[in-house]
């Protein structure tokens, strides 16, 4: 039997992961397209006109599913989450609002004016249009991650009146777990944009097309790839330690780490058996897991069973441990794309540096494929966060059974369920098909249909 | 005037801002498919709202968002409550909006044509699931002491409501009717809005009298008197903007229409206040602006941020309306 706490989280798991294959690209995008208009209004050459509408087309095919997606988020909350929107509205709410009043309508309004603007506007009003789009979509995400922030982390509230209150907002604002995630977020979200060009402009050099468009976007790519890339990781190595700190459990999980260890090896491949909690087979680097979490090969890591005895005695009997073999290959499919990325990117950036016209044939085929993994690393990073957090709605205040809306029957999620599936699942692919399309195109042929489309753009 | 009273205010700003901007959208989105003979001229009729529709659209997120941070437990019952109608609206919004990116993407016919008529469906059917929504906040739902919606889909749908329904599609046509006067070009398709213009604004009129007359007898809404005199106001701005598009008035028309969308929304919002979800089952288990809402440290917080913001938004999305004031002609969809 389908019960309505299982079918609520399908729904927010797929919605959710949905709408953030088109989150991150947005993100990225709107500041690489913003730094290439900037190059054009400081050079004034034809060039990065080119660059800033074709890479532009792109992103406006992505961000309309980005926004259309994202109003169901907002929703869906008070929909299937009624209990925790009760329970956490006094403190969640308040970031959403403020999302959509200091950042979505700049978002949206301004780039209306950017898209229209060509030619219309003064060209300074106009760049500045397009960095306002780029500073909004980023500070977006920062008030969504403020709010998710406070789940994984809850600060800056009391329990009274039978639900979580807030009494500082400064506390929310400076929660060190969102200082953790949104830096690690933000520079996803450029590597995904970097990789996102490379990989287009690889399959236009790959076919010899417009060689000097590309070469000039592969590079933009590559630069930007290699920064992010190794933020993103670095930010990520921390954000591991940090929480070590705040979600032991999330780490100990996500590292199939069952028994408590000083020092702790770290189990680099596993089969996970969580029914009799430990490993069926492992293949372990000694002492690592201890460096990795401190940067010294000693220090005692907890593992699943004393983390699990210590959430009894605090919170009372249940089960504190998540899915772990989910958790597991998310983080080795997460660091795994993310290792594979550095390098990529890092040898791109020595052929653009070397000026190498022809590139390899092999690296570029592999770098069109090597747009999914940042999608892959993306995914996988928040059903780890997600998932870790399990089985807490907000860690160690109230239990996602406890969250779930109870006054609709069961049938009426799975009806919702199986909609979004099947208008998602259909975006998909006229999602696909236009980006491939407009990815295939030559840089002059988008300009002449921008051209043409100018006024009415892209309508 | 306590903040629990001012965030009631601001949120029946929002919607207002929302019914008002969006509803010629939405009218706009059903006219596509009904004025538009050819693509030039559907891409006219669709250019008119280009730049405006997405900024449009986010006066009902923050609207959301809005519920859901000064009152929780209105966001928590509402949502869950009207449930499936939601799920609809969403539908509604995901389709209108990826239809409005996309349909030009492609040079073909029957893609367009279809996305078009997508548009115009979802259009359509969003105006109206948003009468019944807000026919239902008036008429009141089955709510329990606990603050738990206790009805079905079916629940929300009885006869005033449905006439409520209705009542926000031929308004919206109406509007949307009327900004296309005003922005869009081509004689033939102005003669054709035109048409429409005057049939739909001579429906409104019954519809909407029938509506009040079904509010008055099922619901307290306009029994409150600056409820009342609003509503009658309204009615006086509709008549008027009705008269002055046929005389060809069109700026002060459209203005009247928005003016009967304010006054509306104005009056629905002080008949339901202090209330903002009416139990049908006990005038006791009602949610308002005191047992729904945040803490007053939250509502500090959000109106500190909210008054410095307002004033911002409101400067630069008119900004937005000025830089775009001119008509929208075939030379700017065509080579």
């Amino acid at each position: 039997m389908l019960d309505q706490l299982l079918l609520a989280r399908w729904q927010f798991a797929i919605t959710t992961v949905y709408h953030f294959l088109f989150v991150p690209l947005t993100l990225g995008l709107s500041i690489l397209i913003a730094l290439m208009h900037t190059q054009y209004y400081r050079t004034n050459n034809e060039h990065y006109k080119k660059m800033t509408k074709f890479w532009g087309k792109l992103f406006l095919i992505n961000f309309a599913m980005g926004v259309a997606t994202g109003i169901v988020q907002e929703f869906q909350f008070g929909m299937n989450w009624s209990e925790y929107s009760r329970f956490v509205g006094d403190i969640f709410g308040a970031p959403l609002a403020i999302e959509a009043l200091a950042a979505f309508f700049i978002e949206s309004t301004f780039l209306g004016v950017w898209i229209f603007g060509w030619d219309k506007l003064p060209k300074k009003i106009h760049l500045a249009s397009i960095w306002l789009v780029a500073f909004a979509s980023n500070l977006s995400a920062f008030w969504i991650l403020t709010a998710n922030s406070f789940m994984q982390n809850p600060q800056g509230y009391i329990l009274a009146n039978g639900r979580a209150e807030m009494t500082d907002f400064g506390a929310l604002l400076l929660n060190p777990y969102l200082w953790h995630q949104f830096p690690h977020v933000v520079t996803a979200g450029v590597k995904t944009a970097a990789f996102f060009i490379m990989g287009i402009s690889a399959y236009h050099l790959a076919k010899k097309q417009d060689s000097l468009f590309f070469r000039t976007s592969f590079k933009w790519g590559a630069v930007v790839g290699v920064i992010a890339s190794l933020l993103v990781a670095g930010i990520g190595h921390m954000q591991g330690q940090f929480l070590i700190d705040v979600q032991p459990m999330k780490m100990a999980a996500a590292e199939a780490h069952w028994e408590t260890a000083d020092p702790a090896d770290f189990i680099a491949l596993a089969g996970i058996d969580q029914e009799n909690g430990q490993n069926s087979w492992e293949i372990a680097v000694p002492n690592m897991l201890s460096f990795l979490s401190y940067n010294s090969f000693s220090g005692e890591v907890r593992g699943i069973h004393d983390l699990q005895a210590e959430y009894t005695a605090q919170y009372g009997e249940g089960n504190y441990i998540p899915q772990v073999a989910p958790l597991f290959w998310s983080f080795r499919l997460m660091v795994g794309s993310g290792g594979l990325m550095i390098l990529l990117a890092l040898f791109g950036l020595y052929l653009a540096w070397k000026e190498k016209s022809v590139k390899p044939k092999w690296y570029l085929k592999v770098m069109l494929f090597a747009i999914a993994l940042p999608y892959l690393a993306n995914t996988a990073g928040w059903l780890i966060t997600e998932m870790g957090r399990q089985p807490w709605i907000v860690y160690g205040l109230q239990k996602t059974a406890d969250g779930v809306s109870t006054v609709m029957p069961a049938g009426y999620i799975l009806l919702t369920l199986i909609g979004f599936t099947a208008i998602y699942g259909i975006l998909a692919v006229v999602d696909v098909y236009l980006l491939s399309k407009f990815a295939k195109k030559s840089p002059d042929e988008t300009a002449e249909i921008t051209r043409n489309e100018e006024g009415s753009v892209w309508i | 005037m306590d903040l629990n009273i001012l965030w009631f205010c601001l949120i029946a700003i929002l919607f207002t801002g929302f019914f008002f901007l969006e509803g010629f959208d939405y009218g706009v989105g059903m006219l596509t498919s009904i004025v538009g003979k050819n693509d030039t001229e559907r891409r006219i009729v669709l250019n008119t709202i280009g730049p405006f529709w997405d900024g449009n659209e986010v006066w009902l997120l923050t609207a959301g968002g809005a519920i859901f941070a000064a009152f929780p437990n209105w966001y928590a019952t509402l949502f869950s409550g009207f449930y499936l109608a939601l799920f609809l609206v969403l539908l509604t919004l995901i389709i209108r909006c990826v239809g409005i990116e996309f349909r030009s993407k492609v040079d073909s016919l029957k893609w367009r044509n279809t996305w078009d008529l997508l548009i115009s469906i979802a259009s359509f059917l969003s105006a109206f699931l948003w009468g019944v929504a807000v026919s239902n906040l008036m008429k009141g739902v089955p709510i329990d002491a606990e603050m738990n919606f206790v009805g079905n889909f079916f629940t929300l749908l009885t006869p005033f409501t449905i006439v409520g329904g209705l009542v926000f599609v031929v308004l919206f046509l109406f509007h949307g009717a009327l900004f296309l006067r005003l922005k869009a070009s081509g004689e033939d398709l102005q003669k054709r809005i035109a048409n429409i213009a005057v049939k739909s604004g001579v429906i409104l009129v019954v519809a909407v009298l029938l509506w009040v007359a079904l509010a008055l007898m099922t619901t307290d809404i306009f029994s409150k008197i600056p409820s009342l005199v609003l509503v009658v106001l309204a009615a006086v701005a509709l008549l008027a903007s009705v008269y002055l598009q046929m005389k060809n008035k069109l700026g002060i028309s459209f203005a009247a229409s928005a003016i009967t969308i304010v006054l509306v929304t104005m009056a629905v919002f002080i008949g339901m206040f202090p209330r903002v979800l009416i139990s049908t089952l006990n005038p006791n288990w009602s949610l308002t602006i005191y047992n729904a809402s945040s803490s007053p440290y939250t509502l500090k917080i959000m109106t500190i941020i909210a008054i410095t913001l307002v004033p911002i938004v409101l400067l630069y999305q008119s900004w937005n309306y000025w830089v775009y004031r001119k008509r929208v002609t075939a030379e700017d969809v065509e080579y």
